[in-house]
């Protein structure tokens, strides 16, 4: 009987622990998997086409460097109870917090346009014009929004997350090599041939497709209209660990299916992918559109509703979803207006659409050092975060991500600028 | 409509700064420089990085 009770008692709890994580769950994986957009699809299929399996290692190192970043946001927010773009203002004043507002409209637009370019492409696949695809998608971004509840938007957006590990069972189907992928994935090695130019580029790319300046304004302003509060911090933290595992799980899923399927080809985009699967595997290359679909879908909600929340946090506008339309007009108006206009951009006929994809990762990954300087800056005012401010090693770690993001970004344009520079 | 548009803004603009004037985290002139030598300098790269897109466009 005493065993029993224990039992029931352990279950009890299990389940209460379980059903708390849920109720917090939702801004961490959000972001994270949001990550994996359109942009990062491309980036990990043109990987693993080009390199095989030889840079999964490098991936699963990029997951430890997002958390540690993402982690911060959720301290922020949970403290101050202000968005990112509202705190820069409020500690740093109206010159910082105009710079670093215009940074991520700017970037932030460009990068919804990739989403859309995703988009398009995954459903020209089945035949979909893209002007089709755009005004759906429209639709449905607005469906998720106008309902009036974060808790309602959080749910749906968890939806689509879950639709982005469609990788995952695609690349076990198609039998990949295990011993191959784990030698991959544990021994990190540079690829045959080397440190080239070329394999420079995609590493660089990797690193821009998993820390971007929205994801540091959307999880914050998530985390404060989500309500948490220090006691939730544990369960924040927890919900960015998880959310960092699944970034890592579905790239290196879509390494997988490239390296396994298309090895040594070169891939320009996620579609074209997806196009070349069909013949070799239809089901794969079906589940490899609707991805593709999926993460330009879950990229442009969270990166136009990071725009959105920055602009009513800073102007003062209502800015939450839990506002109806009537109560919060301007930030469903730039939330909308956002969408418009990066829809519009792909509509345009000859549009340079690759080459739009690959300047906006150069620009996300220049601009990123500007607004992780900010935040460790934040994070370590004692008088706004007391305890939860930055540890030794949390400045150490963060400082050091900064350090190689503005080397690499640095190299990154010179070699965009002077291709031959670096050889190969 | 226009004109009434830009003139809000405008003055919603004013008043943001006029909000915000005073930082609430003192940075010394060392810290001041060095984040405007990282702006200025990142700056330059992304003003490269659009040079080099509009003569790729060309």
């Amino acid at each position: 009987m005493n065993i029993l009770s224990k039992f029931y008692y352990r279950y009890r709890k299990i389940l209460k622990t379980i059903r708390l994580y849920l109720i917090i769950a939702g801004p961490g994986i959000i972001v994270m998997v949001a990550d994996n957009d359109a942009g990062g699809i491309t980036t990990y299929t043109a990987t693993g086409a080009q390199y095989s399996f030889h840079l999964i290692w490098f991936l699963i190192l990029l997951g430890p460097v997002a958390y540690y970043v993402q982690e911060m946001t959720v301290r922020l927010g949970a403290v101050t109870k202000r968005g990112h773009a509202e705190a820069i203002f409020h500690s740093f004043g109206a010159f910082w917090g105009w710079f670093s507002l215009l940074d991520l409209v700017f970037l932030d637009w460009l990068t919804m346009i990739t989403e859309f370019i995703g988009m398009t492409a995954a459903m020209s696949i089945f035949g979909v014009p893209p002007i089709v695809t755009v005004i759906v998608g429209w639709i449905l971004m607005g469906t998720m929004v106008l309902q009036g509840r974060y808790w309602t938007w959080e749910k749906a957006a968890l939806v689509f997350c879950g639709l982005n590990l469609i990788y995952i069972p695609a690349a076990l189907m198609i039998n990949p090599p295990v011993d191959k992928i784990l030698h991959g994935s544990f021994i990190p090695h540079l690829p045959p041939g080397g440190f080239t130019n070329a394999l420079f580029f995609l590493l660089m790319a990797n690193i821009g497709t998993t820390i971007a300046p929205w994801m540091i304004f959307f999880q914050q302003s998530a985390v404060v209209d989500k309500g948490m509060q220090e006691k939730d911090m544990l369960w924040g933290k927890i919900d960015t660990a998880v959310g960092s595992f699944l970034t890592v799980v579905v790239a290196a899923g879509c390494v997988v299916l490239t390296a396994t399927l298309l090895p040594g080809q070169m891939i320009n985009d996620a579609a074209t992918a997806a196009f070349r699967f069909l013949p070799i595997n239809r089901y794969v290359g079906a589940l490899l559109a609707i991805g593709l679909f999926d993460a330009g879908f879950l990229g442009a909600i969270c990166i136009s509703l990071a725009s959105s929340w920055a602009f009513g946090e800073v102007f003062g506008w209502a800015h939450s979803l839990n506002h109806k339309v009537k109560e919060a007009p301007w930030f469903y108006a730039y939330y909308f207006f956002d969408l418009l206009l990066a829809g519009t951009v792909v509509l345009i006929p000859r549009a340079p659409l690759v080459l739009i994809t690959l300047f906006v990762q150069v620009i996300a990954v220049t601009l990123l050092p500007a607004a992780l300087v900010f935040l460790i800056l934040l994070l370590n005012n004692e008088e706004t975060m007391g305890e939860y401010k930055n540890t030794l090693f949390q400045n150490v770690a963060n400082v050091g991500i900064v350090v190689m993001i503005i080397i690499i970004s640095t190299l990154y344009g010179i070699s965009a600028i002077f291709p031959k520079i670096l050889g190969g | 409509m226009i004109f009434n548009f830009f003139r809000n803004t405008a003055g919603a603009v004013r008043e943001i700064n006029q909000k915000y004037a005073k930082p609430h985290i003192e940075m010394t002139r060392g810290v001041r420089f060095s984040l405007g030598g990282l702006r200025f300098y990142l700056v330059l790269l992304v003003g490269i990085m659009v040079y080099k897109f509009i003569t790729l466009l060309h």
